[in-house]
């Protein structure tokens, strides 16, 4: 097709993990509105809110009901109407502990009175996107005002939308591509216009031919103005989706080890974030629901949901008929960079994006390698995005040699899982990776 | 709920994981290594067949004792064992006894490869100690090479001792002589020649290493670059393309190139390492082959070069993604 791109340097390594886009051609349903959710106060990374409601509070969809003034947070909205029931200490999918409002549905689902941001220049479109509520809705879970806040004297000239999703059976963003395409241009238009941003590159991977004619459609409507939107398509292989990746892709410069993608000149923002920026300036409804990819083998009805923020994931699972195997393990997120939940009591947040749940025998790929001794096959390092040697790096972490930890870039690693996934002797490299990030970190602090 | 709770698995991430193993990878060298074998039995009659299976038997023999001995778990089930076996018996010559043999794959399995930790911790390529180990005890027996039992040429007498085409080229190129007396290219690329086992039947490691290459075993740049390398420096010394295809295909560069170099645990993770160690290789092979008085410049060369792996590495660790970047950019500002 005309006027679409190709990366401008290819990166190295990376998987062919399978894509399991099973749920693709499925629309995101509305989930029935829950008796009741659960709304964390600590959603992402940052200061946690604070509950501006009492427990007996009535309130509508939209109402806030966290909020901090810290600068890396972002507000939290009531999800549903009805009444406070209580304000507790709850377990995170995470393991982490928060406070949590708890809102008992009135089944009315009444929504607040919404203003529409006034947005003029790049400091209410900051002020009105933290308003808003959003963080980075891929995964990460970045408040999106503190990514958007560009630092003064850099110069930034690259807008990517990341519409990648590199993760297998993950098919959100795909939805959002064809769902929303209106909601996603806009978006574009308000970013780019209000930072200063001269070139916008969406980035797709090439397993998704309708998401880039879509989009293609959108960007060229542009094209009497100075094609300031194109779309590239990346080669389907994960992780293409990557922060790091996807710059080195769109532009072909590389961020260096500690340094942000604002130190390239590049902001990177996914596609469901940027669908919701036009969203809410086109309507002032804040972030109270999301879309989330529910499969694996071990669900019945496999499907795509918009459900509440807060929602029991319980609920979601059961919505979708149950499991129809015993499931093995349940993953939060994609099962590259996911973590496995304990159990299905959990909340959703602001960054989940999909809930898998896979039964002992039907994956095979799932089965749980036995660990043996390490052949120096040098797998780990070929498919390594990074250009990282893990198999080195998981030698210096037992060794806790932290000078040699520096010099071969553990801090460099992402925890893309590449180099786990294609071990033969089957060793958990990635968390080897993080304790060699921690071996690092605590001998800096010393 | 709580009955899920107990049963589900927690583990880091990533919750996939390719469902290749060690020993998918072990047994891709051994059906690579197939070929070979089929050619060295049709050239050199079923004592072959009996050799490779004497030692495989007593490479993995060697492997369950000394496991046991040293109260480590089992490692036979990677089929590593086999593979060091098979390499070993196709670098002898038909006519060894069995028992020195075995003596070389306790060398090989026991102190080359257990004493050291097992798979992947060797510092040399076991099959080569073995080798050595053998030429250095056994000479006269590592060095009897037997007309292969038929031959193109129809030379129907078996047993009869004769120099390898390798020992002819060196002293073709010393003595200033002719090629006379040499196989035929042909003869050379099947095999139909005096030699060790597993090195005769180019065609055969060919289709291994292809094999290999296709499922993504090993990488070419060892080959191809210790290959290159004697080439070029073959070419430069004769200056005849013929000998050099001759030195090519001769003594077992292609057996040690494709099998023995690409050995995992004694050749460099990376791919600048990698053309380093193999144009190594290439480099101490070729100054064997001319000046050396020895019959076989590919072992040892594989063995000096595999000491060298660990400092080659040091001096070509990788640099993690970003860091060149930085490095131009600083001398951009001082410019």
């Amino acid at each position: 097709m005309k006027g679409i791109l190709k990366p401008v340097k290819k990166g190295r390594g990376g998987v062919h993990t399978g894509h399991c886009k099973n749920t693709a051609k499925m629309p995101v349903k509305r989930i029935p509105t829950p008796p009741e959710v659960v709304i964390a106060m600590q959603q992402h990374i940052g200061a946690p809110c604070t509950p501006l409601v009492k427990v007996g509070d009535e309130v509508k969809i939209g109402d806030k009901i966290g909020d901090s003034d810290k600068y890396v947070s972002a507000p939290i909205y009531a999800s549903v109407s009805g009444k406070v029931t209580a304000i507790k200490e709850v377990v995170l999918a995470t393991g982490n502990k928060s406070q949590a409002v708890v809102i008992e549905s009135d089944g009315q689902d009444i929504e607040a009175d919404f203003k529409v941001p006034d947005v003029h220049d790049t400091e209410s479109l900051l002020k009105a996107v933290r308003e808003s509520g959003l963080v980075g809705l891929g995964g990460a879970g970045f408040p999106a005002h503190v990514k958007l806040n560009l630092p003064q004297n850099t110069d930034i000239d690259t807008l990517i939308i990341n519409a990648a999703e590199c993760e297998p059976y993950i098919t959100v963003d795909y939805r959002e591509c064809l769902e929303h395409k209106e909601d996603i241009l806009k978006g574009v238009y308000a970013v780019a216009d209000y930072l200063n941003i001269e070139s916008v590159i969406i980035a797709v991977e090439d397993n998704k031919p309708k998401a880039i004619e879509v989009l293609h459609e959108i960007a060229s409507r542009d094209d009497d103005d100075g094609d300031k939107v194109k779309i590239m398509t990346l080669k389907a292989c994960y992780p293409q989706g990557a922060e790091k990746m996807i710059i080195q892709s769109a532009t072909g410069r590389r961020i260096p080890p500690g340094k942000l993608p604002s130190d390239v000149g590049c902001v990177v923002m996914n596609v469901a974030s940027i669908a919701f920026v036009g969203r809410y300036l086109a309507t002032g409804k804040p972030l109270v629901s999301r879309s989330l990819t529910i499969d694996g083998s071990a669900i019945a009805n496999p499907q795509n949901l918009r459900v509440p923020i807060g929602t029991s994931m319980q609920y979601i699972i059961d919505y979708c008929g149950g499991f129809k195997e015993e499931p093995e393990k349940i993953v939060c997120g994609g099962p590259m960079m996911g973590f496995a939940l304990r159990g299905t009591d959990y909340p959703v947040l602001k960054n989940n994006n999909a809930i898998l749940a896979f039964s002992k025998n039907s994956d095979k790929e799932l089965a749980v390698k036995k660990e043996t001794d390490c052949i120096r096959c040098g797998r780990c390092h070929y498919y390594c995005p990074m250009g990282l040697t893990p198999t080195n790096i998981e030698r210096f972490s037992k060794a806790r040699d932290v000078e040699k930890l520096k010099h071969a870039g553990a801090m460099v690693c992402m925890e893309c899982g590449s180099c786990a996934y294609s071990c033969p002797a089957g060793k958990p490299l990635v968390q080897y990776m993080r304790l060699a990030k921690t071996i690092i970190r605590e001998a800096d602090v010393k | 709920m709580s009955e899920i709770k107990e049963k589900l698995v927690v583990s880091a991430s990533p919750h996939f994981k390719s469902r290749t193993t060690t020993r998918d990878i072990m047994l891709d060298v051994i059906i690579a290594l197939i070929p070979a074998l089929i050619g060295s039995s049709i050239i050199f009659g079923l004592r072959a067949l009996l050799l490779t299976a004497v030692s495989v038997v007593s490479c993995v023999c060697f492997e369950y004792i000394s496991r046991r001995i040293m109260k480590r778990h089992n490692t036979i089930g990677d089929l590593s064992a086999i593979v060091t076996g098979i390499l070993l018996a196709f670098n002898v010559p038909s006519t060894l006894p069995i028992w020195m043999l075995i003596v070389g794959d306790f060398f090989a399995i026991v102190i080359a490869k257990q004493f050291f930790g097992g798979i992947g911790q060797n510092f040399v390529n076991p099959a080569l100690i073995g080798r050595i180990v053998l030429m250095a005890s056994f000479p006269s027996y590592m060095n009897t090479f037997t007309a292969p039992s038929i031959c193109l040429k129809g030379s129907t007498v078996d047993a009869v001792t004769s120099a390898t085409p390798l020992n002819q080229i060196t002293s073709a190129i010393s003595s200033d002589g002719s090629l006379e007396g040499l196989p035929d290219m042909l003869s050379m690329f099947m095999g139909f020649r005096g030699g060790v086992l597993g090195e005769v039947c180019i065609a055969g490691l060919l289709l291994g290493f292809i094999y290999m290459l296709i499922k993504r075993v090993i990488s070419p740049a060892i080959p191809l670059c210790y290959m290159g390398t004697v080439a070029i420096i073959m070419l430069i010394a004769s200056g005849s393309l013929k000998v050099t295809a001759y030195e090519l295909m001769a003594g077992g560069l292609v057996l040690g190139a494709v099998f023995m170099a690409t050995d995992y645990a004694t050749s460099p993770i990376s791919i600048r390492g990698k053309i380093i160690y193999a144009v190594g290789c290439g480099l101490i092979t070729s100054l064997i082959r001319i000046f050396g008085n020895l019959a076989e410049g590919v072992s040892f060369s594989i063995i000096i070069m595999n000491i060298l792996v660990p400092h080659i590495e040091r001096l070509t660790t990788p640099k993690p993604f970003g860091t060149v970047k930085e490095k131009k950019e600083k001398k951009g500002v001082e410019a």
